[in-house]
């Protein structure tokens, strides 16, 4: 590729994932060659200046016509502005958390390099929302991957943080592979990693023989990717490594990182297999014909998440299949595509839903066991007492994660169950056991609150709540009412810019 | 000012809320005095309604209705599809409904004052209470009406599970447990609906039901129609409680505290009622047809296997609780039977009997402040040291009794007319139920009441007073009124009927 061609290509769509990498490469050099007493802490203040930048950036590209560039391996369309908004969103609200994250070892020594691990993988999961090729979607894949390794191991003298480091590897390792060897079928059968083209030459092959292989690389990536949005059957991982990992980390596995792993699900699943047609008559779509074992899934992770998490006494443990569920319940979205009407709605409004209630249930949870000193579920005991407002907002982040009106929770899980039901015939039991598992998920999250009202303080006394945290508490607090009460503001928001994401599909 | 009053009645505990934060928990005093004054402006403004409405007001005068948001980008198809407004309105029926809600609220105010600790947390709790029940009634999508009905879930779990007696939190999981389920069931049966016809309007739905479908969908198959009733069914058939969905509510009527035992025996449970009527027979008048028969089976089962019970019960809690089963059991008689005396009876009864648990559970309150017990066989001799109490007692169990003259009466004498006329054999096995209600309350409060005084009930026991008179006089005077003027009643409640009928053809 010569000079000419790479400036002409609109590097301005790139902006925001350039400032990202400026910054990271920033905050590591600043790193190196900071003397020892600088206080590597307030490095976060930097990197959240980065990730703000970006994010107006993103704002001002998001008018703009479809920017495709590097032979469409990168391109910047509504559905990539509309998910990396969620990403550096929530990466805002990770990064103000961990500044305030305090564990009693293991995090000042590595205070920095957590910040660029950080900010790497969030530009490892941008490029997953941007990508437009199957070799871009992996790299970006194995960015978020590898850096999310790295930090949950960031306690390098804990052993949990260890452990959990250690599971991770070696289950990403497990489900990459499987994902990688699904895509070395697509590549195979179309003779191009492009997502576009392939995506046209499939719409065309009625071969069922071609069809049976579509199928396999179809699972094959699905399972793999399983492991992103940590989703039955890849989700064991999940409750040994969000106990394990730094609870900012925990925080960015469960949220970001999740929502990357939507998004790549989103651009090779749904892309590609959307249009293809499912039968050698083209009588259906792919999708429509192989709907009902992501159904399975969705069912099973929803089952599995909300059972398990019954039984949990550590609470991030409890959360790790608190998130599990919840991936169930997005991938019920997946499953019964919206209802066709709400494909991108529902998956984009729950996501941005989650953010702000799983980001504010970890600011707290980091809080509390913190100062409790222990993560057993008995540390919220009598919260009410130490300190009203963390037990308020807490109650309210739980009221919304276990989808009670006036939260947003609540509108996200609404919009999924009308998606499930509008499709003819409809997905009667899918929503059933969306329906059914959330009643059970009350257990838990009415546990959470049962500690904080009904049982006595034990221990330590009055929380004092530092200021980042109570600026994420807060913010998180109003998205959740908000969005809540008034789901026009996204939803309007999402349709004048983004209209029906009809670029998604452009061929 | 006609348009806001709506909202501003739903919403006016929103006022207590706010002014009760800034109150320290420590002021007693003041945050009870504060939670009671929470209650008025809604009993005020739902008087200034029905005093409106006796002059002639239409109430369609005070709907409200506007724009909340919408589901999907289909805006350039049709405006309305999948659009969900705020949209409150009243009818006399649902009138009738804000005011028990409204009136009950004020007097569980006050049977508040029993209430031992943490005041603040509790009047929070209760006013949020307050703004789900009242907003369940004047909800007219069924996503708002959700909305509200769930709202009522999350304070009642906490006001059980902290303010209750000894197993306090077993009744609170139970109660969240049965009432999930039942939103839950609820819910997607909503959403079917909603998905199939892409409004939850009442007025629409019951448009699209009974004279015909939006072209753009499938029309809902009749299969599909009884599936969403027999859905609904059970919903509000857990809220009632109908045998054999009811053992949540018995927990809760004996744990909770007695001044939340009011408003859940007075109003939530009615909430399955209203929504039978509302929604079972109003959107599905012809299916709930067929299934009237059922209905009415269910409701005699109720009503014999309550007050069976409630005869070996040694709790007067219990008996009372296996009573409220009973007497719902006479709702579902009603509305079986499915003629316009059965159906009035059947609202009648829903409005009687939350007014006489409400007195009841009441004197329970006060009786269990002062002698710690309300076990049958450890009272006795009441009516020594608190004749005036015992009287009250006598008075609310007659209501219950069915007592001619009393709100009771009227309301099981027009369910039994109704349903004698359609299914004689059938009524005359549940008329034996009224005879059994008999038994059961006097034993009960005769065996409190008289007898040998039990070293519970001594000298030195105080009788009730002070404030404590508001809420009594206050019941025990609607249901005389009701009793000797069903018309205060079945005036308003006109309308709604007539529509009814139209709807199921009778």
């Amino acid at each position: 590729m010569d000079m000419e061609t790479m400036l002409s290509y609109d590097w301005g769509a790139m902006a925001p994932e350039f400032i990202i990498l400026g910054t990271a490469i920033l905050l590591s050099i600043l790193d190196l060659f900071a003397p020892k007493q600088f206080n590597r802490r307030s490095l976060a203040w930097l990197g959240l200046t980065g990730i703000f930048l970006a994010f107006i950036t993103l704002l001002g590209l998001m008018g703009q016509e479809t920017v495709s560039i590097l032979h469409d391996t990168f391109k910047l369309d509504s559905f990539a502005v509309a998910f990396k908004l969620i990403l550096l969103f929530g990466s805002a609200l990770v990064i103000v958390m961990a500044h305030s994250y305090e564990p009693p070892e293991g995090m000042n020594e590595y205070r920095g390099e957590f910040y660029y691990l950080f900010l790497a993988a969030l530009l490892g999961a941008m490029v997953m929302a941007s990508s437009g090729d199957l070799i871009t979607l992996f790299v970006g894949l194995e960015l978020l991957s590898i850096s999310s390794y790295i930090l949950a191991g960031m306690r390098k003298k804990n052993l949990q943080s260890n452990e959990a480091a250690m599971k991770y590897v070696v289950n990403g390792g497990i489900s990459t592979a499987i994902t990688l060897f699904g895509m070395s079928y697509l590549y195979g059968l179309s003779g191009t990693t492009n997502l576009k083209e392939m995506s046209a030459w499939m719409v065309g092959v009625f071969d069922s023989q071609f069809q049976y292989l579509f199928g396999l690389a179809f699972f094959m990536i699905l399972v793999g990717l399983t492991f992103k949005i940590a989703s039955a059957p890849f989700h064991m991982w999940a409750p040994d490594v969000y106990q394990g990992a730094p609870t900012p980390v925990t925080a960015f596995l469960s949220v970001i990182s999740k929502t990357a792993g939507f998004a790549m699900i989103y651009r090779i699943l749904i892309g590609l297999f959307i249009t293809a047609p499912g039968d050698s008559m083209g009588a259906f779509t792919f999708l429509e014909k192989n709907q009902v074992y992501l159904a399975f899934l969705a069912g099973i992770t929803m089952i599995i998440g909300n059972i398990l998490a019954l039984r949990q006494r550590n609470i991030k443990r409890l959360f790790a299949y608190s998130s599990i569920a919840q991936a169930g319940y997005v991938l019920v979205a997946v499953a019964t595509l919206g209802g066709g009407t709400f494909l991108f709605d529902t998956v984009w409004f729950y996501l941005m839903a989650y953010v702000f209630m799983n980001l504010g249930a970890f600011s707290v949870i980091q809080l509390v066991t913190e100062k409790s000193d222990t993560e057993d579920i008995s540390g919220f005991a009598g919260l009410y007492k130490r300190s009203p407002w963390l037990a308020a907002v807490l109650s309210i982040f739980l009221l919304s994660l276990a989808g009670i009106p006036g939260t947003a929770g609540f509108i996200g899980k609404l919009n999924i169950i009308l998606g499930s039901v509008t499709v003819e015939p409809g997905h009667y039991v899918l929503a059933s056991i969306m329906m059914g598992t959330t009643v059970i998920s009350y257990f838990y999250y009415f546990g959470i609150m049962t500690q904080m009202f009904f049982r006595p303080v034990q221990g330590a006394g009055n929380i004092k709540i530092p200021a980042g945290i109570s600026v994420v508490l807060i913010v998180c607090a109003i998205g959740t009412i908000l969005f809540g009460i008034m789901p026009s503001l996204a939803f309007d928001f999402l349709h004048v810019n983004f209209g029906d994401f009809a670029d998604f599909f452009a061929l | 000012m006609n348009s806001m009053i709506l909202t501003l009645l739903v919403f006016s505990p929103v006022l207590g809320i706010l002014l009760m934060a800034v109150i320290p928990n420590t002021e007693e005093r003041n945050l009870k005095l504060l939670g009671f004054l929470g209650t008025i402006p809604a009993l005020l403004i739902s008087l200034y309604l029905y005093f409106q409405y006796a002059m002639g007001t239409d109430l369609s005068a005070f709907s409200v209705k506007t724009d909340w948001f919408r589901f999907g980008n289909l805006e350039k198809y049709d405006p309305n599809l999948f659009a969900v407004d705020y949209e409150l309105s009243v009818d006399g029926f649902s009138l009738i409904m804000v005011i028990l809600t409204a009136v009950l609220s004020t007097l569980a105010a006050i049977a508040s004052i029993h209430i031992k600790k943490e005041w603040k947390g509790y009047f929070l709790l209760f006013l949020l209470l307050e703004i789900g029940m009242l907003g369940v009634f004047t909800a007219q999508n069924l996503i708002l009406f959700f909305v509200f009905f769930e709202i009522t879930l999350i304070p009642m779990f906490f006001l059980i599970g902290k303010w209750g007696y000894l197993e306090k939190e077993k009744a609170a999981y139970s109660f969240l447990l049965y009432n999930g389920l039942g939103s839950a069931i609820l819910l997607i049966a909503i959403m079917v609906l909603f998905a199939r016809t892409g409004t939850t309007n009442i007025e629409a739905l019951r448009h699209i039901m009974t004279v015909g479908g939006v072209s753009l969908f499938a029309p809902l198959s009749d299969g599909m129609k009884y599936g969403l009733l027999f859905a609904l069914l059970i919903a509000f058939g857990i809220k009632l409680p109908i045998f054999p969905l009811h053992t949540w509510m018995l927990r809760v009527h004996v744990q909770a505290p007695p001044s939340i035992v009011m408003l859940h025996a007075g109003v939530l449970l009615k909430i399955g009622a209203f929504g039978f009527i509302r929604f079972g027979m109003g959107i599905f008048p012809e299916q709930f047809k067929n299934i009237a028969f059922l209905v009415a089976v269910l409701g005699v089962i109720n009503l014999l296997y309550g007050a069976f019970l409630a005869l070996v019960q040694t709790d007067f809690k219990m008996v009372l609780a296996y009573s409220s089963i009973s007497h719902m059991g006479i709702v579902l008689i009603g509305l079986g039977a499915l003629n316009e005396a059965g159906i009035q009876g059947a609202i009648f009864q829903v409005v009687s009997h939350g007014l006489i648990a409400a007195l009841l559970f009441f004197l329970v309150g006060v009786m269990h402040e002062r002698v710690k017990t309300t076990m049958i066989g450890e009272l006795g001799g009441m009516a020594k040291y608190m004749p005036v109490t015992s009287g009250f007692l006598l008075a609310g169990a007659m209501a219950s009794l069915g007592l001619p003259g009393m709100s009771g009466f009227i309301s099981e004498f027009m369910a039994f007319l109704g349903l004698f006329k359609e299914e004689p054999i059938l009524a005359a096995i549940g008329a034996l139920g009224i005879i059994l209600t008999a038994v059961y309350l006097l034993r009960a409060v005769l065996g409190m009441t008289f007898g040998k005084a039990k070293r519970t009930v001594a000298e030195g026991v105080s009788e009730i007073k002070g404030v404590e008179f508001a809420p009594v006089l206050v019941l025990l005077a609607l249901i005389i009124t009701i009793g000797i003027y069903p018309s205060i009643l079945s005036g308003p409640l006109q309308e709604t009927l007539d529509a009814i009928m139209l709807g199921i053809g009778g």
